[in-house]
């Protein structure tokens, strides 16, 4: 028999281990409030992650113990206590409810506003459905298309699995573990989120979406995305939802990374509508998310989000122009009311010959709300003839609100060409008064001014989102006419 | 020893060549601590971001000259508007130099802050008005802990005045590096109307740092027409801290020329504080070399019906740097505020940099407040026009360059000042287009 080694000892650890059902043991456990390298490793094992995957996490912890929680950003909130947070829950049993009778009235009353579907709502409510619900047999064709095509669409644990080195290769590199204070965090503990590669060449046939994702159990707190298109494909991704979205944690930080390699194209389209707490301020979701996108040669990454929700937004979807040719686009409508902040806006980096950016913002203020746009256009020394328009319009409801325009642009090249704009406006009396007289009552005019202002963003949006997006921008904005 | 423990200590060796006993030396007291707890600005401040003093503040500068300069008109005269008569307030190294000075107190007051400080008939304004709009930041500290000269105006009520006041500073440090702070103070009545010219210049090789501080208030109706020349040596940093009050249905115009120096630091601030006002903040950049030119304003609408115009234009060759940060906040009583902001800049080199930072901050709903920010290049178009109908390339360039600076420069008031700046870009240009805009 050969000699035992170090090597022989290791293995059968790892095997014992095994056998002896940790990874079940986990299951049963409730993690306790706090945040140390402990539960980062347990994190990790509870998804039963390969060795590097822990590694990668626990690297991120470290750095995020040296880092400080940011204050530059415009908005004032109490500095969430992170050993206060538990950093894993199981999935979150909510009470079954029989018939849609039992739900919140006031919850149907929006989903009617929305539009939604009554299977819809009744998934949506968390309503037990008797009859075989459509969309999951949708999904199922819709995966079986999917796959066809070899896209790789499912949760981000899954595809630790199953795809180790598709995650291992992209993870991590274009927002570094190191970027911010909750990419970091994101980077240590996040829970699930999804993967999606597109191969060479392929056109995704279909908008992806999470809402199709049969097994998603609802949203993370710490969700992490990660799209990589490869050469020649597009793909459009959707995330989130019109429905309004109640969730105990207070604390939301993802991080979305979005790689367009040669002649890719990704369209990234968000609506975000989490619980904004109550009229008065109280309550709300905290919303810290790190998105940004790398585009390779002629790449084209393109960023369009609704905002209605969170009590505190703190986000900034950039670009990378790394390869020449390349396209950034970014079209955002942010709407704050009562006493909601953002602090949201975009980053274009143009490092390659002839990249082009375009920024449209429109931010609209209501209530005692405050709302900032943040931005930044860089033109690297080496990035000739590039092309950079924004354009930051804010709208203004009341004198209790405010509206606040933070570009900064830094031009290293003389063959650059920036343009930015930025207009503040309110919805004029006389505006109203042509509506009132025509039989439009001052909500409905208010909301028919507001989707004409947002026009230019909500044309960007895939065409069932937008319908739902121009309704909830009405609602958001209810009883905000002074 | 560093600068910061220089000036510090150096402030016991100043309080024994003034008088202490005076309402004022508490304020220098206090503003002295709190420069000793803020120290220089750093690139870590959100307001310094672009702009490093590090190079400039390694110098060891001296804080008092002691010897008495003089210098010769004739050679001087070229840094003066001379073809037209003006008052004159010049300091030589920090020092009044009465010789180079043609001051009155006929019907208003154009004279020196060392003597408003000390003379008891001054005191009412003095008191009323010293340091109360200056900000307690840490260069403007710096320069109220030391306040001791300067230039005061005080225009009463219903004068006009008949003409022009220029402000000139002189550093002639042949020995070494030179640390001066001016110290300006000019109250503008009811009514009342007046034109300045302020200017700062180096006669020396050596390093110059020169950190100004001018208060100006205009009352009720008040007219102020302000024009603000940089074009020193390469060796001469400035920054320069003016801050303005104006009063109901007042009018301030600011223009900055900046064509020369090191680092140049602008921090531009207006207070409105009435209604009907008009604020007016205009500039033209044309830098090369390593120069360095920061224009920071702030416009603050604090009540209704107010309007502000901003109008900036950058040219940047070699490997210069132009930094705009321009602020505009409207307070939620400021309603109907009209607020324009126009940053407009020409990369000339591929080594010249340019940040801009157009900052809106709005807090009521019925105002116009727009603001608009470009960096690119002359039209190539009109240049190949130009050149095939017999204009050399570099006459053309000129061309579109004056045209691209002529919004700022049509609104100057003082035909003098116009043409002296007109010639200055055509220096700076090196062209001559042989015609007056």
């Amino acid at each position: 028999m050969s000699k035992y080694t170090e090597d022989n000892l290791r293995e059968e650890l790892k095997t014992k281990e095994y056998e002896y059902g940790f990874y079940t043991d986990i299951e049963s456990e409730t993690f306790a409030k706090g945040l140390n390298e402990d539960v980062v490793r347990a994190i990790s094992k509870k998804k039963n992650e390969p060795q590097w995957m822990t590694d990668w996490r626990l690297e991120a912890f470290r750095v995020w113990k040296k880092m400080e929680e940011p204050d530059w950003a415009n908005v004032k909130y109490p500095k969430p206590n992170f050993q206060e947070i538990a950093y894993y829950s199981a999935p979150k049993k909510k009470p079954k409810l029989n018939s849609l009778d039992e739900v919140d009235p006031d919850l149907l009353d929006t989903f009617k506003k929305l539009g939604i579907s009554l299977d819809e709502q009744k998934r949506l409510a968390n309503v037990a459905v008797d009859i075989v619900m459509d969309s999951v047999s949708v999904a199922t064709t819709f995966k079986k298309t999917l796959g066809e095509k070899g896209i790789i669409f499912m949760p981000i644990s899954e595809a630790i699995q199953e795809h180790p080195e598709l995650v291992k290769k992209y993870l991590g590199t274009v927002v570094p573990t190191s970027d911010n204070f909750y990419a970091a965090l994101n980077s240590a503990v996040f829970s699930d989120g999804s993967f999606c590669y597109i191969p060479k060449g392929v056109r995704c046939p279909m908008e992806l979406s999470t809402y199709f994702r049969i097994n998603e159990g609802g949203t993370g707190q710490f969700e992490r995305t990660l799209v990589v298109a490869d050469k020649g494909s597009y793909v459009s991704y959707l995330e989130g939802c019109t429905a309004p979205q109640r969730d105990e944690n207070q604390l939301h930080a993802a991080v979305v990374e979005l790689i367009a390699m040669d002649d890719a194209e990704i369209k990234y389209s968000t609506v975000q509508n989490w619980f904004p707490g109550d009229a008065n301020g109280k309550g709300g979701v905290f919303n810290f998310v790190t998105k940004r996108g790398l585009c390779e040669t002629n790449a084209k990454i393109s960023w369009t989000q609704v905002e209605t929700g969170s009590a505190v937004t703190w986000k900034y979807p950039s670009c990378i122009l790394k390869g020449n040719n390349s396209v950034g686009e970014f079209y955002s409508i942010a709407v704050t009311n009562h006493y909601q902040q953002a602090d949201t806006g975009t980053k274009m980096i143009h490092l390659g010959k002839n990249t082009r950016s375009t920024i449209i913002s429109k931010g609209i203020s209501a209530g005692k709300s405050q709302n900032s746009y943040r931005g930044l256009v860089q033109v690297n020394a080496r990035a000739e003839n590039a092309r950079n328009f924004s354009q930051c319009d804010s709208l203004l409801m009341g004198n209790e609100c405010g509206a606040h325009t933070f570009p900064y642009i830094e031009a290293k090249n003389k063959t650059a060409q920036i343009e930015h704009e930025a207009t503040t406006s309110k919805i004029g009396e006389d505006q109203l008064f042509y509506c009132n007289q025509r039989g439009i009552d001052t909500e409905k005019a208010i909301a028919l001014i507001v989707n004409g202002f947002s026009k230019e963003v909500l044309n960007k949006l895939p065409m069932e989102f937008a319908v739902e997006a121009q309704k909830l921008l009405e609602i958001s904005l209810e009883g905000s006419v002074g | 020893m560093e600068l910061k423990d220089k000036i510090v200590e150096s402030y016991v060796a100043f309080e024994n060549g003034i008088n202490v006993n005076t309402a004022i030396h508490d304020i220098r007291s206090e503003a002295l601590q709190n420069f000793e707890k803020l120290g220089f600005p750093t690139k870590k401040l959100e307001e310094w971001k672009y702009t490093s003093l590090n190079a400039v503040l390694k110098n060891d500068f001296s804080i008092f000259p002691n010897k008495e300069n003089s210098i010769e008109f004739a050679d001087v005269k070229k840094y003066f508007i001379h073809d037209i008569d003006t008052y004159k307030v010049v300091f030589i190294d920090g020092k009044y130099s009465s010789f180079l000075s043609d001051t009155t107190h006929d019907g208003k007051d154009v004279c020196l802050m060392s003597s408003a400080l000390s003379k008891s008939k001054y005191k009412a304004v003095i008191e009323n008005y010293f340091n109360k709009i200056a900000k307690q930041d840490n260069l403007t500290s710096l320069n109220t802990a030391f306040a001791n000269e300067g230039a005061y105006i005080y225009i009463p009520k219903n004068v006009e005045v008949e003409k022009p006041i220029q402000i000139i500073n002189f550093t002639t440090g042949n020995d070494v590096a030179t640390m001066i702070q001016p110290r300006n103070l000019i109250v503008v009545e009811e009514n009342a109307h007046v034109q300045i010219i302020e200017r700062h210049q180096s006669l020396t090789e050596n390093a110059v740092l020169t950190n100004v501080v001018t208060e100006i208030y205009a009352a009720r109706n008040a007219n102020v027409d302000f024009y603000k020349i940089q074009n020193d040596k390469d060796n001469a940093s400035l920054v320069d801290n003016t801050y303005i009050e104006q009063k109901t249905n007042s009018e301030v115009s600011v223009h900055t020329f900046s064509f020369g120096g090191n680092i140049t630091r602008n921090n531009l601030n207006f207070y409105q504080r009435g209604e009907h006002i008009n604020s007016i903040l205009k500039g033209i950049t044309i830098i090369e070399g390593k120069q360095h030119v920061d224009h920071h304003t702030l416009v603050h609408h604090i009540e209704p019906n107010c309007e502000s115009h901003q109008d900036y234009k950058g040219i940047f060759d070699e490997r210069s740097t132009g930094v705009f940060n321009g602020k505009v906040i409207v307070e939620k009583e400021a309603q109907k505020t009209n607020a324009y902001q126009q940053n407009n800049n020409v990369l000339v080199s591929d080594k010249s940099t340019i940040n801009a930072k157009p900052q809106l901050e709005i807090f009521a709903d019925d105002v116009k407040c727009s603001h608009g920010c470009t960096i690119g290049q002359l039209d190539s178009d009109a240049l190949f026009y130009m050149q095939q109908r017999g204009i050399p390339k570099k006459e053309g360039k000129a061309l579109l360059m004056y045209a691209f600076a002529n919004t700022v420069l049509e609104s100057v008031k003082i035909p003098e000042v116009k043409s002296r700046i007109t010639k200055l870009i055509a220096t700076k240009l090196a062209v001559n287009i042989g015609f007056d805009l």
